[in-house]
């Protein structure tokens, strides 16, 4: 899913590239006159970004009022997930006050509280804890399983490749959220499991990415460079080959750790949560039996979820615009 | 004999950027015209103007009559009608430009069917007929076949099939043969030739390759940085070239005009490149010119007369046309 | 002629790729099934109310379940090929037959929903491509954005609140009317009324996903050279996205969506228990809460084969779509 979600927003960048070098001065091709060196857009600006580093694909993200929303956004989030301890102390699913009170109600629980008279504004910050631990460290697991699986397969080829393959596609066959209630509902929920188990479900993702990153920058002459010079595969996989295969998988990485908390929270709606933490999917799934009568319950933690995805979705979106240019470019 | 098409001081321009900075020329029924130049001279847009297929952003000059009429002035209905029928196009890229999911018969068909009142029927034996027009061998089950399954050649034929299939008045071939092996560009070339005499077609043929335009055009064009340099018959443009710009193309240094011809070896590099299109003042090939003298930095040079059929925009003559520029402006 | 035979070649190959990956699903299955808690010997038990040790071993032996790991797998895999995908005690019948009775209920709400996503997701792409960067793209954008960051379920527990607790236009959940007698065109027309709300929070995501696709495919396609080729012939606008640009931007589209089907599965497992739709992912749920694991992994496996026959189709419709697909070997 994440897979392609960057690979859409990847394309339309490639549109407004060429736009670009339409309004620049040399608007032919320059296979039309092969004998003479007209200046090349494509060449030229590669080389300016090898050159500026990664300060360049930061400016340019930094510069980008979309990724900048995203980034307050998430800042913010991070901010209370810390905080809460401090603003909230306590247990979250204790009892503080009457049960339904409404937002506006009583000023000493801005967001009202729930059925069993706890206070959903604290349970809305603590429950930022829980998505994104699980986002970030799922997302951790997922990289780390992925990209080893991915690297040994796009490295060596060969027959390791076609087993590889095979196992990804395994995976990617299985409809994952279904193998994430299986997994869960085996090994019993509490925040470790669910964390491994959204790991176990994304990995094949990354490694597909990996796989073809590694497969296009093997042939590539720094690393034939590298071989020859008989350095080992470790050093070539991980000095030579995976700085330059990153950059795709860094904007997906963003993409992941939303689909991540989108995963636990469906999971916890549906009771498969840790039953001892406050989760915004539980939220959702306690306040559900009362939409009737309070559907601020069910919709403020909702809007907690909406509110983190999306500003991880316009980071990862500000991550292509700055880093695709640059990978895109390579593999022509 | 009134000209089929006439540009007058047509000009581009895609924000402060000028690629076309107001050529004119004329082209008559059944006349072969090439126009050269490299990389960014302009020539290409000149052409996608020619047939109003320039991007939307454009801002166009000047204007282009065609059979008396503006077609810069006309409204993009208007231009439906004379693209297809009037005025064909012939692109660069055989392997691209022919839609992979429709079959070559069904994409020669759809320009008869939008231009001509032909029942299916009829359009059918049409595309068939074209098939055996631009010499495709068995055009009767061709017809059904898919770009993908044709060689280089054969698409280009297609695309010439398409360009011609309503009679136009005008082919505009360009780079059309760039991307064909040797011997099918002559193939192509004979074709084109056979065609516009048998159909009485007026051809501008845009290239690079100085040795298409000597054995086939009936006048050549050249252009350099968006403006029209030097023009004339080919046989004495090329024995004879008179901006320092041609005499580059040719590869004919001044000390090596004798015995070198432009037929005999590779075309040599000329040092530099086109400046940007935003330009300075003077004359743009100043920077890249072995003969620039301070003066040409101060205005751009204007087209003269230098012979009989004959125009070019430099001040300074090569000394053996002194000359022949004295006995041309006494005949005049 | 021509066509059919290229179609058929394909199909061919993608079954025989589709071999191993079914052998690895299955073995993958029965591994899971191994490591979940509990066997059929301790349902049963569970279910009999008292077991002893003895009984306990007995009923083990009688299921093969004392068995080496290989013997056992071996089991599994000829009791599969007999369709027999074992027995659930709480539902009092083989998980294959309750499975095959929900699984038309998923397949539908699915289908509703990728119709709509696509249909709707396509237009609104093809919108955003011909407007790009101007205010119709930028307001689209917005939305899509929005979509694809709303967890479905959510999406659903809001629409309820919306059209059946304030305005009362739409059921809240099930899949037809209780105890109603309505035949033929009625009895559609009601059923219809209650996949309208599953269906929408199912593939607002997925209809987020192809309207940016659409987009990004139809920018690309519009750059390429026969769409020039097709202008220069005198094409009209309309003619011009329909024929050339949007029949050659649905080939990543069609791959995508056939990509997508394994995850809105796993959609309609939650949306399904929002909605109580009585399908596959309702079935999961219940057996979630039931522990009832044989039931759960044999969702899994049926799903899994969904997908693969899915991609199957997918296949065979790219192939239609594209003709330089399964020309050659």
């Amino acid at each position: 899913m994440t897979l392609t979600q960057s690979s859409i927003a990847r394309s339309p960048r490639l549109g407004a590239l060429q736009s670009d070098e339409v309004e620049a001065a040399t608007p032919e091709q320059s296979k039309d006159w092969p004998f003479l060196h007209a200046p090349d857009a494509l060449t030229q600006s590669s080389a300016a970004v090898t050159k500026a580093g990664l300060r360049r694909e930061l400016r340019i993200f930094l510069t980008n009022p979309n990724a900048i929303i995203g980034l307050t956004f998430l800042v913010t989030v991070v901010v209370l997930a810390l905080a809460a301890p401090y603003l909230f102390p306590g247990d979250p699913l204790e009892m503080v006050a009457r049960p339904f009170l409404w937002p506006g109600q009583n000023p000493d629980y801005p967001l009202g509280t729930d059925s069993m008279g706890r206070d959903v504004l604290a349970g809305i910050v603590h429950g930022a804890r829980i998505s994104l631990t699980v986002g970030i460290a799922a997302t951790l697991i997922g990289l780390t399983i992925g990209i080893l699986v991915g690297a040994i397969a796009g490295y060596f080829g060969g027959l390791v490749d076609d087993v590889l393959v095979k196992l990804i596609e395994i995976f990617q066959t299985l409809p994952s959220f279904v193998l994430l209630v299986v997994l869960v509902a085996i090994a019993q929920p509490n925040v470790l499991t669910v964390t491994c188990a959204i790991g176990i479900i994304t990995w094949p993702m990354v490694a597909r990415l990996t796989r073809a990153e590694f497969r296009a920058i093997r042939e590539k002459d720094y690393v034939l460079a590298a071989r020859s010079l008989g350095y080992g595969h470790v050093r070539i996989v991980f000095r030579e080959i995976l700085p330059n295969a990153l950059p795709p998988i860094i904007v997906t990485s963003s993409v992941m750790v939303a689909g991540a908390i989108l995963m636990e929270a469906a999971l916890s709606f549906m009771g498969l949560g840790d039953p001892n933490r406050v989760s915004w999917g539980s939220m959702i799934g306690a306040g559900r039996d009362v939409i009737r009568t309070a559907w601020y319950l069910t919709a403020l933690p909702g809007l907690a979820i909406v509110f983190t995805v999306i500003s991880l979705n316009l980071i990862s979106d500000g991550l292509n615009d700055a880093l695709n240019p640059r990978f895109s470019e390579e593999r022509r | 004999m009134t000209a089929l098409l006439e540009v007058r001081d047509f000009s581009v321009a895609f924000g402060a950027s000028q690629p076309v900075k107001g050529v004119s020329f004329t082209a008559n029924p059944g006349e072969m015209l090439a126009i050269v130049g490299e990389s960014g001279s302009g020539k290409s847009l000149t052409a996608l103007g020619l047939i109003g297929l320039l991007p939307r952003h454009a801002k166009t000059g000047g204007e282009i009559r065609f059979e008396g009429r503006n077609l810069l002035a006309q409204s993009e209905r208007d231009w439906r009608r004379i693209r297809g029928r009037d005025i064909g196009m012939i692109f660069q890229e055989p392997m691209t430009s022919l839609n992979p999911v429709l079959t070559v018969g069904e994409q020669i068909i759809e320009v008869l069917r939008i231009h001509e009142r032909l029942d299916r029927k009829q359009a059918r034996q049409r595309a068939v007929d074209l098939l055996e027009l631009v010499n495709i061998p068995e055009a009767r089950k061709r017809v059904d076949d898919y770009p993908h399954q044709l060689s280089g050649g054969m698409r280009q034929r297609v695309m010439i099939a398409i360009g011609v299939a309503c009679n136009p008045k005008l082919l505009i071939a360009d780079e059309a043969t760039t991307a064909l092996d040797v011997t099918i560009q002559a193939q192509i070339l004979q074709l084109l030739d056979n065609l516009r005499r048998d159909l009485n077609m007026a051809v501008i043929l845009i290239t690079h390759d100085l040795g298409i335009v000597a054995q086939w055009a009936d006048r050549v064009m050249v252009m350099y940085a968006g403006r029209k340099v030097e023009e004339g018959l080919p046989e004495p443009v090329f024995t004879d070239p008179y901006h320092p710009y041609t005499r580059g193309l040719l590869g004919a240094s001044p000390r090596a005009e004798s015995g070198h011809h432009y037929r005999d070896g590779p075309l040599i590099e000329i040092p530099g490149s086109i400046v940007s299109a935003t330009g300075e003042k003077g004359c743009a090939f100043r920077p890249r010119c072995p003969s620039a003298q301070a003066s040409c930095g101060f205005a751009v040079p204007a087209l003269r007369q230098i012979a009989e059929d004959r125009l070019a925009a430099c001040p300074f003559t090569p000394t053996r046309f002194v000359s022949q520029i004295h006995d041309a402006s006494l005949r005049s | 002629m021509i066509v059919s035979r290229r179609l058929f070649q394909r199909l061919r190959r993608t079954a025989i790729q589709a071999v191993p990956t079914v052998v690895g699903i299955v073995i993958l299955n029965f591994f899971l099934l191994q490591f979940a808690p509990g066997d059929a010997a301790d349902v049963m038990a569970a279910e009999a109310g008292s077991a002893t040790v003895e009984t306990m071993a007995d009923l083990r032996s009688r299921f093969g379940l004392d068995l080496p790991v290989i013997h056992q797998l071996l089991n599994y895999l000829s009791n599969l090929a007999h369709f027999s995908l074992g027995y659930s005690p709480r539902y009092g019948m083989p998980v294959a037959e309750l499975i095959g009775q929900r699984l038309p209920g998923t397949l539908i709400l699915m289908g509703a929903a990728l119709l709509f996503a696509l249909t709707i997701g396509v237009i609104l792409g093809s919108l955003m491509a011909q407007f790009s960067g101007r205010l119709p793209d930028r307001v689209l954008s917005v939305g899509s954005l929005l979509f694809y960051s709303v967890p479905g379920f959510w999406i659903g527990l809001m629409l309820i609140l919306l059209f059946s607790v304030k305005l009362g236009w739409l059921p809240s959940g099930g899949d037809s009317t209780i105890g109603s007698s309505l035949t033929g065109f009625a009895a559609l027309a009601d059923r219809a009324r209650y996949i309208v709300l599953p269906a929408l929070s199912l593939s607002l995501y997925y209809l987020a996903i192809y309207a940016r696709l659409t987009r990004a495919a139809m920018l690309e396609v519009k750059s390429q050279d026969y769409v020039r080729t097709a202008r220069a012939k005198g094409v009209s606008p309309l003619r011009l996205v329909l024929r050339h640009i949007l029949r050659n931007a649905l080939i990543p589209i069609t791959t995508l969506a056939g990509m997508h089907i394994g995850g809105m599965l796993g959609g309609a497992v939650v949306v399904e228990t929002v909605f109580s739709w009585p399908g596959l992912g309702r079935l999961a749920f219940e057996a979630v809460m039931a522990r009832d694991f044989s039931v759960l992994l044999g969702i899994l496996l049926l799903s899994s084969f969904v997908v693969i026959i899915v991609n199957a189709t997918v296949d065979l419709l790219q192939a239609w779509l594209d003709p330089r697909i399964g020309e050659s070997r």
